[in-house]
């Protein structure tokens, strides 16, 4: 007897990518394609693991018959696309997208990728002209929408520079960093932890990411999963030891080395990365191609190392009043 | 998902007011009301709560009117009602510019400083009102162009909101004294030709009943020929409707062009159910007022065209979203809705043909970018006003993820004329390409503002002249064609045709039929720098390119007026090119597509900024 298959075959479409011929299955996207093409695409906002936002725009690509630049990272194939990545339509807007972020958001502690894309499109930062000061704390978090807010300066370039969010002992929020690639919200949303402690909030230049009331982490609904800092592109969310190891300039990536391991604390099986510098684990992550986790951790295995190796006095996940999630 | 709130409860005020919007809560299956012993602040939402996010903005403007802010305990109540966590509802509060998060005195004064107030000279001493009782706080245009300087008073507690148009110095002084400010309705001073008398009057399609049937009057609307159309596409039947709306070739007066009996088909022709209808009355592009005329002197042409639309496309519901902005159309067409409700022209059994059918109005909260029209299907849904980016489009997933149809208040009430006229009748108006009367929104320094009724093909000339020319008869320096998203035009283009076809030929666009008059006198620098604001602040802040591609163009025409340019001002027009390239053709939707435009037209077509000079 003849074995019924569980789902058919998919259908293959072509496309052609910079006048290549390519099949790919239905379903898959432009940047499929460009991938098994080995067209190197810049992205910010998409990620493996989550929902495509295709909000940061740096992967646009020319499709014919389209008016517009088109998102790779979202738009599925149709068949017989004619795609085009290396016109100089293309190379501009991607250019202009990295600056006018570059412009406005320290983007000095980017994934290496970044850095790359940003010297392959000559990116300068600069052409906006110095970055205005930064705000004091707060500042952003209380702008209106659609009341406008005169800058100090009509004619410097705004940016969203402001201090270090710290308000627990396990992870900061630099937003000087953030380039609002929304990957964190999804993440703490329905991408992964279903807690949704933060959203995007104000609107236009003033949004940002927030609790409700830009309250504090350790008053809001975080469970410190962690998740947002493995997804977190722009280094905008750090382990405190991270954080406080750069501020005091002992921080070394060259000196580190990456042990992997299966999360002691409980059955599920979570592969862990421990980042270790000088016989002590400064952060944890985890795969994102990890069949279990896809990248995403709890709070035991993200920051439970310094229980591992009591690495303080106290151990700070053991801070939490443990009511808060119920039975967890 | 297990919920978190807050530790805040709402005053009795704010909870009476939810309740109202919501209903009151029916014990522990309600919502989110079954709470563990243990803590508090957990709460379990059931199935129903969510599916009643979309009430999330219905239940803000509750507490935004009962308090005159959104308070942590009333958004919280909302929350456990809702079962929306307290970071994104506070996300949604903090996207629309008529709520305040922020405790702020009990009355609001938006005053508008947009495009045509500016003209209006608009010094009046607005920051006089503010004291402990009233905060005044600047806006974009408030669709009242044609009697400006305008300004909404926004207040908490009974009373409600109403526009004043115009404010003068007496005016200002008045409410100063006495406290109140009467809600203002210029009738059909708004629509001149329909104050014209007969002969004018004779021509009108559009504003035929404007004036002469009491908008508050079903009896009245079908004394007119109301609910005429509407019982000619139930007695011809769906397809019979649908084939006179894509034979009369009536294209979207929203500003896309789009045909209409395409978008129809479409969605009738879709699978999926339920389908949705939805009006898009969220007006707000500079200088726009077209929709609010005919919505406040002849709504239940709105509704009945509607009805048409849904019951053509297969929808049961249709949604109206207006703007925030516009008590007086929103009480107009709330009216409207009701008496039809009582008539039989809505609920179960639309005039008695066996169909179900029914309308809900929606308010917007304050943000321009509501009216793209997935901005619109996510405010509608409870979620920010972002754009969705397309495919998929509307007509296969868009309200609730349904299949929608939506369409301008003006091009719905077009439908009616293609229904009554026949759509070979309608066809032969205005010419091939563009099809039908077009309502043209004239303001600035012009004689005669307000709404007027033309058929394609007009002039831009002939359209001014019938409006009594520039105001004081002086020379003409520039037009605003089409609104903020639209572009100048200098005197030397005044006979150009207003057709779908000459603009996309000319390079201009009709958009809305904003006809906004420059005179001599005017300061256009002053124009641009502030339709560069415009941007910048009605950007919803999802893509890079808007985000901040609008920031750096405001910034970068101040450093041109200021002469502190980086580099030369050859530079500087460069940076703006590279700026209004990657906004155009990189941004997610039609605000930052277009963000540039207007800017870009006054300085390669007009000079201003000295662009002429390079
Ligand atoms: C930023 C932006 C604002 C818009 N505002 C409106 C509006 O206020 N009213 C409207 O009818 N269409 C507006 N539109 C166009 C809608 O997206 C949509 O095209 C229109 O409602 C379709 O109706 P139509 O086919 O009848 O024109 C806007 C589009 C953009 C990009
Ligand atoms: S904090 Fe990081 S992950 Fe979150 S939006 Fe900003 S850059 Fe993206
Ligand atoms: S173009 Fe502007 S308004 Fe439209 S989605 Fe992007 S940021 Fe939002
Ligand atoms: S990576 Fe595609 S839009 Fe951000
Ligand atoms: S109402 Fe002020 S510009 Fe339109």
């Amino acid at each position: 007897m003849n074995a019924v298959p569980l789902e058919p075959p998919r259908r293959l479409l072509s496309i052609s990518v910079d006048g290549v011929e390519a099949r790919v299955p239905e379903g898959a996207t432009i940047l499929d394609a460009c991938r098994t093409q080995q067209v190197d695409t810049p992205t910010l906002c998409y990620a493996d693991n989550l929902t495509p936002v295709n909000a940061c725009r740096v992967c646009v690509v020319e499709v014919e018959g389209s008016r517009t630049l088109v998102p790779a990272c979202s738009r599925q194939v149709e068949d017989g696309m004619v795609v085009a990545t290396d016109t100089e339509r293309v190379r501009r807007s991607r250019t202009l997208v990295m600056e006018l972020l570059a412009s406005s958001v320290e983007m000095n502690l980017a994934s290496p990728d970044v850095h790359r894309w940003m010297a392959d499109y000559e990116v300068r930062a600069d052409r906006f002209g110095a970055p205005m000061p930064p705000l004091p704390a707060g500042a952003r978090d209380a702008r209106e929408p659609g009341h406008h807010h005169d800058p100090q300066d009509p004619t410097v370039a705004e940016g969203v520079a402001q201090p270090v969010k710290i308000d627990n002992e396990l992870y900061v929020r630099d937003y000087s960093r953030c380039i609002l690639c929304y990957k964190c919200v999804e993440a703490c949303g329905v991408d992964a932890q279903n807690t949704f402690a933060i959203a995007v909030a104000g609107r236009g230049f003033d949004a940002r990411i927030s609790t409700e009331y830009s309250v504090g982490l350790d008053e809001s609904a975080c469970v410190y999963c962690g998740n947002c800092i493995g997804v977190c592109p722009t280094g905008a969310l750090m382990f405190t030891s991270e954080h406080e190891m750069r501020e005091a300039g002992t921080w070394d990536e060259q000196e580190q080395t990456v042990t992997n391991t299966i999360c002691p604390y409980c059955g599920v099986g979570c592969e862990l990365e421990l980042h270790v510098q000088d016989n002590e684990i400064v952060k944890v992550t985890s795969p994102a191609d990890h069949s279990v986790t896809n990248g995403h951790l709890c709070i035991k295995g993200r920051f439970g190392f310094a229980y591992v190796q009591a690495r303080r006095d106290d151990d700070p996940t053991r801070r939490r009043k443990p009511t808060e999630r119920g039975a967890s | 998902m297990d919920l978190k709130l807050m530790q805040a409860d709402p005053t009795a005020v704010e909870r009476s007011a939810v309740d109202e919007v919501l209903g009151p809560p029916d014990g522990a299956w309600d919502g989110a009301v079954e709470r563990t012993a243990l803590d508090h602040r957990v709460a379990r939402g059931g199935h129903r709560a969510r599916d009643d996010r979309h009430l999330l903005l219905p239940a803000l403007h509750a507490l935004q009117g009962a308090a005159g802010w959104i308070s942590r305990g009333g958004l919280n109540y909302v929350c456990e009602r809702l079962s929306v966590p307290p970071a994104e509802a506070y996300g949604v509060a903090t996207f629309y510019a008529m709520f305040s998060v922020e405790e702020r005195p009990p009355t609001v004064v938006h005053g508008c400083d947009d495009l045509a107030c500016r003209l209006a000279d608009a010094d009046h001493g607005l920051e006089r009102l503010a004291s402990k009782d009233v905060t005044v706080v600047p806006s974009p245009c408030l669709g009242l162009c044609e009697r400006a300087p305008a300004l909404l008073i926004q207040r908490a507690g009974d009373q409600g909101d109403s526009s004043v148009a115009p404010v003068t110095a007496d005016t200002l002084e008045d409410f100063m004294r006495d406290g109140v400010w009467a809600a203002t309705d210029a009738g059909i001073e708004s629509a001149p030709q329909a104050a014209d008398g007969r002969a004018a009057r004779n021509q009108l399609r559009l504003l035929r009943r404007l004036g002469i049937a009491d908008p508050t009057s079903i009896d009245d609307y079908r004394a007119h020929g109301g609910y005429e159309a509407l019982r000619l596409a139930l007695e011809h039947g769906p397809e019979w409707t649908l084939r006179e709306v894509t034979d009369a070739k009536l294209l979207g007066r929203g500003g896309a062009a789009f045909p209409t009996g395409v978008k129809w088909k479409a969605v009738a022709e879709q699978p999926a159910h339920p389908h949705y209808f939805v009006c898009n009355a969220d007006e707000s592009e500079p200088g726009t007022f077209k929709d609010r005329v005919v919505m406040e002197q002849d709504p239940f042409a709105v509704v009945e065209a509607l009805t048409i639309a849904g019951l053509t496309t297969g929808c049961e519901q249709a949604y109206i979203y207006i703007r925030g902005e516009y008590p007086l159309a929103t009480e107009r067409l709330t009216n409207a809705i009701e008496e039809a409700r009582r008539h039989g022209f809505l609920g179960d059994d639309v005039m008695g043909h066996g169909a179900p059918f029914d309308v809900e109005i929606r308010r917007g909260a304050g943000a321009y970018i509501c009216g793209e029209e997935t901005a619109l299907f996510n405010s509608l849904e409870g979620k920010r006003g972002e754009p969705r980016n397309k495919p998929p489009f509307p007509v296969q997933r868009g309200l609730f993820g349904k299949p929608t149809g939506i369409n301008n208040v003006e091009t719905l009430i077009n439908v009616l004329e293609v229904v009554r006229e026949g759509a070979q009748a309608y066809a032969e108006i205005g010419t091939p390409g563009s099809t039908g009367p077009r309502l043209f929104c004239l303001s600035g320094d012009v004689e005669r503002p307000g709404v007027y009724e033309h058929e394609h093909g007009v002039t831009l000339r002939e359209v001014i002249d019938a409006a009594g020319g520039v105001r004081g008869g002086r020379p003409l320096k520039a037009v605003l064609l089409g609104g903020a998203a639209g572009g100048f035009v200098g005197p030397d283009k005044l006979d150009v045709r207003l057709t779908f076809e000459d603009a996309r030929a000319g390079g201009y666009t009709l958009g809305s039929g904003v006809v906004m008059l420059f005179d001599e006198g005017a300061d256009l620098t002053d124009a641009c720098l502030r339709i560069a604001r415009f941007f910048r602040d009605e950007s919803c802040g999802q893509c890079v390119p808007c985000r901040v591609g609008t920031v750096r163009q405001e910034e970068a025409l101040h450093r041109l007026v200021q002469g502190r340019t980086l580099g030369s001002r050859a530079d500087e027009f460069a940076l703006l090119d590279d700026v209004a390239q990657v906004m155009r053709d990189a941004s997610i939707c039609g605000l930052g597509q277009t963000a540039a435009s207007a800017v870009q037209s006054a300085i390669a077509s007009l000079g201003v900024f000295g662009g002429d000079a390079i």
